[in-house]
């Protein structure tokens, strides 16, 4: 009999990227320590195994159908503290949010950019620090990282070692990252100052963010694809001491992590007047800015003016909704703030396009809010500012410009359209994002990461059996080429 | 593996020479099909249909299958599932028959139902203990309108469709949450040579509409799926009309 018998397990659950598209079925397995996680991978079935988190991409990168999913969020333990130096030593599951509320009170920040290829949350949790690095965020502030190789042993890799470089941002392909020595940012205050500048329309938007010359590091954009094709430019800076007002109750305790739910990062500096305070739903939030002349910045959003837009404020309660500010990603739901996701299966698009190509952006802007494009279903498309390329031959980001959009998996067509906006995105020298992605035409990989075959030597090197599999790199064909 | 559209890169077809098998690569070759296992009797048909293929891009490769050698199924669609992952199994091998001819010949009919029920449990079997193993894939399973309510002018064939329908339902209930879909497609009437002569009306499709349907059904990961879609409340109101009044209508 060539076909060989299942037995089932109680253990097998259906896995799906926080998109909820592309089920497959894989046994997940918990470890609670390092030896665990290693006699799991030595243990593994003919279908090999990937390492998972919070499940929050929303691509099909921590599934692993018919094989072993290693399940790390038993693995959260954060293992030191150096308070003078700023250095941080956590497990791989440890979440984001857990994190940032633990270093708060030291007077630390875990080292998130928005723009550095981290993913905004999905409804699933703010993600992992293991999470965050297979999809290649954090790996500028990454001092070292313990790897569980495929032969089982744990190998500690420094940043400049091309297994390291290629396990930031490597998908999971590379081993599974046990724990990882991270650089932290410090803070004054648990407060940042954000601001909201409403424009006619992306053009207006990308002409001011390009002469823009200061670097505004949590500055994201929403730009409408429905509607009136109307942006938003949100960006946001730590309050140090001095800066926050005399008297304010802030004062008295200006590292205390927020009281409610399970949050930590920074939020914005309550109590003080707002201009507008946005609502819950995107497209009221979007309406509520004044129709701006040009480049008008929206009403008192002068130096030191401190309004609500980022976070918190209008969110639904429970522990994403507390995770405020620009220091985490956002909790959610695609669009503004506070704005409710699709509802359903959902395909999140997020792609890269370098620096110098804006009209290439402005172009797959204009084909995304086209009257006839199935993207007009997502309502908002993201933009970010992206400062630095990444460094592994995976790695996401591209110094340039980063678009997301999240929209629902039953829009009509979407599918082609989509392959075409990968076309427009690969002919500009961009890329998708591969933690996020479900849908890539396997032939555009090579196209997109042009070092993709020095991932496919270095994995031919380290993992010779395939000891590390996933549905995405089944599905792109990772390790074996692609005619 | 299947994409977020629920798009094959990989299809096995189980009944090579199809229209409604061959009409449904085509468009799925369109899409991320890249490879394709044609499983039927050698035949010069058969070889043309993998050149047409062909033709297409995708990488074609012939198993040689016979529904009803049942014996043979588990190693032949074995050596298939060896290969690589199928992320698509369309079940789409059967025979009209010849309903007035078949009646006078028993073992006409038996071929009949031999082909369209026990090899279909057969395959569908094998096929559904490899997907299974593999965590994930569709299987579809082409059965008819014929098999929702017995009728003069097609029993034998009807009765073999109902068989497999309720076997069909009843796998994809098994497979539930085991990351294989199992998907029972019924279509009117189609429009193809082998059933020119067949009444048509407004039930009948095409095998083009039925390929575009199963393209939808695989994105939405339907259980059921109806070609034209009205035909579902069409069959709906049929299964209640009493007996001597179905009995007189031109269906």
């Amino acid at each position: 009999m060539a076909v060989e018998s299942f037995v089932q397990d109680d253990d097998c659950v259906p896995l799906t990227g926080a998109g909820g598209t592309a089920p497959s079925l894989a046994l997940l397995v918990r470890p609670r320590s390092a030896p665990e996680a290693a006699r799991a991978v030595l243990g593994r079935g003919a279908r090999g195994v990937v390492a998972r988190g919070h499940g929050g991409t929303c691509g099909d990168a921590a599934q692993n159908a018919g094989g072993t999913v290693l399940d790390l969020t038993g693995l959260d333990r954060i293992q030191g503290l150096d308070a003078t130096a700023g250095v941080v030593v956590c497990e791989a599951g440890t979440g984001l949010d857990r994190l940032a509320r633990a270093l708060l009170p030291h007077g630390w920040q875990p080292p998130l950019d928005l723009a550095g290829g981290l993913r905004p949350a999905g409804r699933r949790g703010p993600g992992t620090v293991g999470g965050a690095l297979a999809s290649g965020g954090l790996a500028g502030r990454l001092r070292s990282l313990e790897l569980l190789t495929a032969d089982g042993s744990v190998r500690t890799v420094r940043p400049g070692d091309p297994l390291c470089d290629a396990t930031t941002g490597g998908l999971g392909l590379t081993g599974v990252i046990l724990s990882a020595t991270l650089a932290l940012r410090p803070v004054e205050t648990a407060y940042l100052r954000d601001r909201a500048t409403g424009f006619r329309d992306a053009d207006a938007l990308l002409a001011h963010w390009t002469g823009d010359a200061p670097g505004e590091r949590h500055a994201r954009a929403w730009v409408e694809l429905s509607g009136r094709g109307r942006a938003v430019l949100t960006t946001a800076e730590p309050v140090p001491y001095d800066g926050l007002p005399r008297g304010h109750r802030a004062r008295r305790d200006p590292l205390a992590p927020p009281r409610s739910g399970g949050a930590g990062g920074l939020r914005p500096l309550p109590g003080l007047a707002r201009a507008h305070a946005l609502l819950p739903s995107g497209l009221r939030a979007l309406s509520a800015l004044p129709a701006p002349a040009g480049t008008a910045t929206g009403p008192g959003s002068g130096p030191g003016h401190v309004t609500g837009t980022s976070a918190g404020r209008s969110r639904p309660t429970g522990p994403l909704a507390a995770l405020g500010g620009f220091g985490l990603p956002l909790p959610g739901l695609p669009g503004l703030p506070g704005a409710p996701g699709p509802v359903g299966p959902f395909v999140r698009y997020r792609c890269a396009v370098p620096e110098g190509r804006e009209e290439a952006l402005r172009g797959i802007l204009a084909l995304l809010a086209h009257r006839r494009s199935p993207a007009r279903a997502a309502r908002h498309a993201r933009v970010e500012r992206v400062h630095a390329d990444g460094t592994g031959p995976l790695a996401f980001p591209v110094r340039g410009w980063c678009l997301a959009l999240d929209v629902p998996a039953g829009a009509r067509g979407l599918g082609p359209f989509l392959d075409l906006v990968d076309e427009r995105v690969a002919a500009a020298g961009g890329r998708v994002c591969l933690a996020e992605d479900a849908r890539l035409r396997p032939a555009l990989l090579p196209v997109m990461y042009p070092r993709l075959d020095a991932f496919r030597e270095l994995r031919a090197a380290h993992d010779p059996r395939s000891v590390f599999r996933s549905d995405l790199a089944r599905r792109l064909g990772v390790w074996k080429s692609w005619e | 593996m299947k994409d977020a559209f629920g798009a094959p890169q990989s299809l096995l077809l189980l009944g090579g020479t199809s229209a409604i098998g061959l009409a449904t690569a085509r468009r799925l070759i369109a899409r991320r099909t890249r490879t394709v296992w044609l499983a039927g009797r050698p035949s010069p048909e058969l070889a043309a249909a993998a050149g047409s293929l062909r033709a297409l891009g995708a990488e074609v490769r012939v198993v040689p299958f016979d529904a009803l050698d049942t014996d043979a199924h588990a190693e032949r669609l074995g050596r298939v599932f060896a290969e690589g992952d199928v992320d698509l199994v369309l079940l789409a091998f059967g025979i009209p028959g010849d309903q007035t001819r078949d009646e006078a010949d028993p073992a006409a009919a038996v071929r009949v139902a031999q082909t369209n029920y026990t090899g279909a449990v057969s395959a569908a079997l094998v096929c559904a203990a490899a997907l299974q193993a593999q965590g994930h894939g569709s299987l579809v399973v082409l059965s008819s309108v014929a098999g929702e309510r017995g009728r003069r002018a097609d029993f034998i064939y009807g009765s073999s469709k109902a068989g497999l329908d309720v076997f069909a339902q009843g796998l994809g209930d098994a497979l539930y949450g085991t990351g294989v879909h199992v998907m029972v497609v019924r279509p009117g009437a189609v429009r193809r040579p082998g059933t020119a002569g067949r009444p048509g009306g407004p039930t009948a499709t095409t095998p083009e509409a039925v390929a575009g349907a199963i393209e939808l059904g695989l994105r939405r990961r339907s259980e059921t799926v109806w070609v034209p879609g009205p035909l579902r409340l069409v069959a709906s109101a049929l299964r209640h009309v009493p007996r001597p009044l179905h009995r007189r209508l031109p269906v």
